[in-house]
């Protein structure tokens, strides 16, 4: 265990990490150390897209960033995602659609796809799937997600929501 | 573990209506509580020690080096369990520990509880264990032959379905042998759970499952516990699909937080995951259909082989479904089946999505298209003219006395026209953003199967779910421990609540043991049914417990009441009061639900042993690469028969959830296992289709025909969409290529030969 | 302190020095999987991924230098994909967009698997290594740095600093088989590259042999046997190239495919590849 301590900022704010062993991924330090389980663990090799934060610009899988490297870096998650108490409207759309059953992939999903609508604001089916084809889904068959996609591509361009 | 609560205004949401989850806020927040997201204050981590090998004699087990370790707090194998040795689902077979003899790869041997993940795995590779490695059992066909490796012997259950006439010959015969792989239920979510030692010497256990009474029941057992001292309530659980219908890591968990009497935490890993749970059961399959020369079906012959692996869990249900469903939804007037589940040191099988049914409808509907080919008859004309309706026999003898849309469910898929667009891009062709393929490389085609299964439990089961009903100063409070997994059950106890007692309001309780009877398993399709129906018992109780308070206090007729928008209302308009008001004084009904009763079958596998069926079709169309083996899989069409549909975005979840599952095993999904060993425990190599690899999924019919005796009329719609859809895949695969293709999944190397390859 | 997130090339290099045997850990996309497994243990790490000088790509005439931290989404840009088309598409195929943002052209070079999917373009293009160390500087030719499986030439001490490739004119293709269309390990791969200046193609095969591997005689047959001014190609040609590309593979049969099918979708891959860019001439 090391003695030292380093800081990481999550959803705006510095979060001190003390008392840790040196090999942590950053899921599992926003998880278990820092009060952050919205991103999920489902397979912790970079296969499933469940861990999905974005750091600066990108969206990574953070169970593959080692927390300690992660230092003076922007770290948003899925609690970072919506303004206090509103859901964002890709949240909000997730509801609409349908496109929430177990719930585990959600937040990964919601990560990636929020990043997509920044960069594009009228993705094609393709590229969605292409977007989010580094988040698996085992419940939903992606239909209701690539709707609630629409919906919220839509509300983004000023369109009426459905 | 915290009420669910309703935060949207859904006073019209009732039944019929797309209602939103009321779960679905926390869990597009990331505020949803998995059973992966527990947190106790002082806790520990759990960790388990498995066998490296499918077969072997435990020499030495010594763990002293481990407990030496800093920060470990104990270390438990076999000789600390305090109860019962074994446990098991229908049969007590499978130890909690390991004592002498490992049965399979991944069998727990011994588990650990420690300050910190990191400790754990040292202590796990601390653990000293001395395998004398035996020859592992792994042909199926060969496990009723050979020694026993396990006192119950080597075959969990035969059935022989005998139907009609045994000896009858058809004008026309076609056989095949048929193989299903290993599919694995790869929920996302993975086992885990916190058990908390009681001050009164029980424990309270907060995990994710699909039967937490069942649960109770075992663990009980084992911990040598009275079953009110083991308090078990659902936490968060992300994907089911028959994987949780065992226990996995419940007794080990307990047993560290009582050991060490603090709360601990266990989170299994991906790797682990493969070998904690039961996996489908592989089967092989042998047919041969004898029809007249129009196609009348006159006989089917089938020998069903599935490989249970170490332990019985569900096996025996398995089969029998499997049997029971063989010939597929069709008037099958003479039958000789027979089913076989046997023992192996493979990894464990038991309950997934389909249960048998899937299975057997690869193996039929390959069938029906080989005697479509064979009598020159088109092959949804053949189905047609021989699918089952109210009123006909099934295999078993049972009448169908519900509804049987079939001809419906196959006609209105066979006939949509899908309405979206194709496109030119090279990442939809076969392949994808590989570009191992130009247009011209591709080969299309297009398939149609149908396929069916019972709903709820059977043989004579005592199938039946536990619900309360309380109502007070207006706000509806349900409790039911029926398992929600994703399905959205959650969504339907509110609707049945809203419709019944006319309130905005409906506050979910915690599903636990303590507060609430047995609502049995999330599985089987059932539960819009069972706890359905037990939500329903009990709202109508409180309704009339309320209507006739109100007669009395009133002087009105508890006939001419009726609970509508917040208000007790009087037919005719003279009387009117708050239901909030009404009920400040609080109102409760604890029911239990049960349908009609089923019976055993006979030593022919005659008998009523169903309640009630479901039927899907789904019409395939596929890109295939014949030189390379690429599949993409271009379209997906379905029908499917509901009763009566209580939330149709729910519902559409499900027709599309499934058959991506249905999707996944016909084209990439297998638990490869080579000498006991698996292979491919990772998502790495066990391949799930990504949102590039699934098509858009239409629905051309969803049929409400309403299901006599179901609550509502609804049928159960979950199984359905994995079942025709792996047969409607393959199907289309071999249009494209003319290939037989007799195994799913199918890999590149089924269609692209041999000789092509030299 | 166990992680050293290095703010230089210097300063990296410095904390190598010190500690020879530190965990290189970039992207994370390989390595991490690893540590999360348990299999890899952590004591000295060396974070480089915010080195400013192994970020980035410059062009230089006809070479271009990709630093060692440029990811695979990077590598994707309308840029790099005009100027070594291989490469955009080879890492279109990597991963997941996650991975691509955080996997990086060093890391596929430190791991060095069979199965790494910018190597056989590297490999065809002669990339050219750049390699420092607290004590120096040295370079060395890609096919003398991947070595075997898993196994490179880099010496404790010693990092990636940039991997420099020529910009060659001319149509580039990469193919890769996997059993799914998204995150998948390759089953086999190639690319086919043509130099327009000299009149000749150059060819890799990959994920078929421990290393990956250059059909000299195959790249021989195809450069003297295409028609450059017309741009076309017998199909007497294109069947010798491909099976020369086939005979050229080392395959081996595990858990994600056999040997037999490995060389047989060299053989289809590399002939289409070829009818890609030329036009065959049935005459």
């Amino acid at each position: 265990m090391s003695n030292d301590f380093y800081t990481l900022n999550v959803n705006g704010e510095d979060h001190q990490v003390a008392d840790s062993w040196a090999g942590e991924s950053l899921l599992w330090v926003l998880r278990e150390r820092l009060g952050f389980p919205g991103a999920k663990n489902a397979c912790e090799e970079g296969e499933c897209g469940s861990c999905s934060v974005r750091i600066g610009e990108e969206v990574v899988c953070s169970c593959l960033v080692l927390a300690g490297s992660a230092i003076e870096q922007e770290i948003t998650t899925i609690e970072g995602l919506s303004a206090e108490g509103e859901l964002s409207d890709v949240q909000q759309a997730f509801i609409d659609a349908g496109a929430v059953q177990c719930g585990f992939c959600t937040p990964g999903l919601l990560v990636t796809i929020d990043h997509l609508l920044e960069e594009n604001e009228s993705p094609d089916d393709l590229t969605v799937r292409e977007a989010i084809s580094g988040n698996l889904c085992r419940c939903t068959g992606y239909g209701r997600i690539l709707e609630a996609v629409q919906i919220a591509a839509a509300s983004r361009r000023g369109g009426k929501r459905e | 573990m915290s009420d669910v609560k309703t935060d949207t205004p859904t006073s019209s949401f009732r039944i019929g209506d797309s209602a939103p989850r009321p779960d679905g806020i926390p869990k597009v927040k990331g505020t949803f509580a998995f059973s992966s997201d527990l947190w106790h204050e002082k806790m520990l981590w759990g960790g388990t020690l498995r066998s490296p090998h499918p077969a072997a004699r435990i020499r030495k087990l010594d763990v002293t080096e481990a407990l030496l370790i800093d920060g470990v707090h104990t270390v438990l194998t076999h000789e600390d369990v305090p109860g019962e040795a074994v446990y098991g689902l229908e049969h007590a077979d499978q130890p909690v520990m390991a004592a002498e003899v490992v049965r399979y790869e991944g069998e727990p041997v011994a588990i650990v509880a420690a300050d910190h993940p990191e400790i754990v795995r040292r202590a796990l590779a601390a653990i000293k264990v001395e395998y004398e490695e035996m020859v592992p059992l792994t042909d199926p066909e060969t496990a009723e032959s050979v020694d026993h490796i396990h006192p119950d012997g080597n075959v969990f259950r035969k059935i022989n379905l005998r139907h009609g006439d045994q000896e009858i010959q058809g004008d026309v015969q076609v056989e095949g042998i048929y193989e299903v792989g290993m599919q694995d239920q790869a929920f996302l979510g993975p086992e885990s759970g916190l058990a908390v030692p009681g001050e009164d010497g029980g424990v309270d256990l907060y995990v994710s499952t699909q039967w937490l009474h069942a649960d109770r029941r075992q663990v009980a057992s084992c911990l040598g516990m009275r079953e009110e001292d083991v308090r078990i309530t659902l936490a968060g659980v992300g994907g089911a699909f028959g994987a949780r219908e065992d226990l996995s890591l419940h007794v080990h968990l307990c047993m560290l937080a009582m050991r060490t009497n603090r709360p601990v935490k266990m989170v299994y890993s991906r790797e682990e995951s493969f070998h904690g749970h039961v996996h489908r059961h592989p089967a092989k399959m042998w047919y041969r259909h004898h029809a007249d020369r129009e196609g009348n079906l006159v006989r089917v012959e089938a020998r069903v082989l599935l490989d249970g692996g170490a332990y019985a869990s569900s096996s025996g249900a398995v089969i029998a479904n499997a049997a029971c469903f063989a010939a597929g939804p069709y008037r099958i007037p003479n039958a000789n089946i027979e089913g076989i589940v046997v023992r192996t040191n493979n990894p464990p099988c038991g309950a997934m999505r389909g249960f048998g049914a899937v299975q057997t409808c690869m193996g039929h509907e390959a069938q029906m298209d080989k005697l479509a080919t064979a009598l020159n008859i088109d092959p949804v004309e053949i189905r047609l003219k021989n699918a089952l309706r109210t009123g006909d026999q099934l295999l078993t003898g049972q009448t169908i006395t519900g509804t049987a849309p079939v001809a419906e469910v196959i006609r209105t898929c066979a006939e949509h026209i899908p309405s979206y667009q194709e496109s030119s891009d090279l990442m939809s062709l076969p392949g994808g953003a590989g570009r191992t393929a130009d247009p011209e490389h591709i080969s299309r085609g297009e398939a149609i199967a149908v396929g069916f299964k019972n709903l709820m439990f059977s043989e004579g089961f005592d199938d039946f779910s536990s619900a309360v009903c309380h109502l007070e100063g207006g706000v509806a409070t349900i409790t039911c421990a029926c398992a929600e997994v994703g399905q959205g059950f959650v969504t339907l106890a509110q609707q049945i609540t809203r419709e019944i007692l006319g309130v905005e309001e409906v506050v979910l309780a915690p599903a636990a043991t303590e507060t609430v009877g047995s609502a049995g398993s999330t599985s089987a399709s059932r539960q819009t049914w069972m706890s359905g129906g037990a939500v329903q018992k009990a709202c109508e109780e409180v309704r009339l417990q309320l209507l006739q308070r109100l007669a009395e206090e009133h002087k009105v007729s508890v006939d001419d009441l009726v609970l509508v928008e917040g208000q007790a209302l009087s037919l005719n308009g003279d009387f009117s009061i708050n239901i909030d008001e009404a009920t400040e004084n609080p109102l409760e009904a604890r029911v239990e639900y049960r349908h009609a009763p089923t019976f055993p079958l006979d030593e022919n596998g005659q008998g009523d042993a169903h309640v009630s069926f479901a039927f899907a079709a789904h019409r395939a169309v596929v890109d295939v690469d014949p030189e390379l083996g690429l599949v993409k899989v271009v379209e997906l069409v379905t029908s499917q028969d509901v009763g009566r549909l209580l939330n149709p975005l729910q519902a559409i979840g499900q027709l599309e959830g499934g058959a991506a599952q249905g999707v996944g095993l016909a084209v990439m999904e297998e638990v490869l296992v080579a000498e006991g060993n698996i292979r491919n425990a990772s998502f790495t190599d066990y391949l799930i289709p990504t949102a590039l690899d699934m098509p858009p999924v239409e629905i051309a019919a969803i049929i409400e025909q309403p299901e006599p005796g179901a609550p509502f009329g609804a049928k159960g719609i979950g199984e359905p969409p994995s079942i025709s859809s792996t047969a409607a895949v393959v199907a289309a695969i071999r249009e494209a290529t003319n290939l037989e293709l007799p195994r799913v999944p199918v890999r590149l190397t089924d269609i692209v030969s041999i000789e092509e390859m030299s | 302190m166990p992680v050293t997130v290095a703010r230089s090339l210097d300063h990296a290099l410095a904390a190598l020095e010190e500690c020879p045997e530190a965990l290189i850990l970039a992207g994370g996309t390989d390595v991490m999987v690893q540590v999360n497994k348990g299999s890899m243990s952590v004591d000295q790490v060396v974070a480089i991924g915010r080195v400013p000088e192994l970020q980035g790509w410059n062009r230089e005439g006809d070479w271009l230098h990709l630093g060692a931290g440029v990811t695979y989404s990077e590598m994707m840009s309308k840029e790099i994909s005009s100027m070594v088309p291989a490469l955009a598409q080879a890492s279109r195929t990597v991963g997941s967009p996650q991975i691509r943002n955080a996997g990086t052209i060093g890391g596929n070079l430190g791991t060095s698997s069979p199965a790494g999917d910018t190597l056989p373009t590297l490999f065809a293009l002669e990339a050219v290594l750049t390699i420092r160390s607290a004590a120096g500087i040295r370079k060395l030719p890609i096919n003398q740095f991947v070595v075997g499986v898993k196994q490179n030439a880099l010496q404790p001490g010693e990092l990636i600093e940039k991997i420099s490739v020529p910009v060659l004119e001319g149509p580039q293709e990469f193919c890769k088989i996997g059993p799914r269309n998204a995150m998948v390990i390759s089953v086999a791969s190639f690319t086919l590259l043509t130099d327009l200046k000299e009149n000749r193609v150059r060819s890799c095969l990959g994920t078929v042999g421990p290393i990956p591997i250059r059909p000299t005689e195959a790249e021989n047959l195809l450069s003297n046997g295409v028609n450059w001014e017309k741009n076309e190609v017998s199909s007497e040609v294109l069947e010798g190239f491909a099976s020369l590309c086939a005979e050229a593979a080392q395959p081996i049969d595990d858990h994600r495919g056999s040997a037999a099918y490995r060389r047989h979708a060299i053989k289809i891959l590399s002939r289409r590849a070829a009818c890609r860019i030329f036009s065959e001439d049935n005459t």
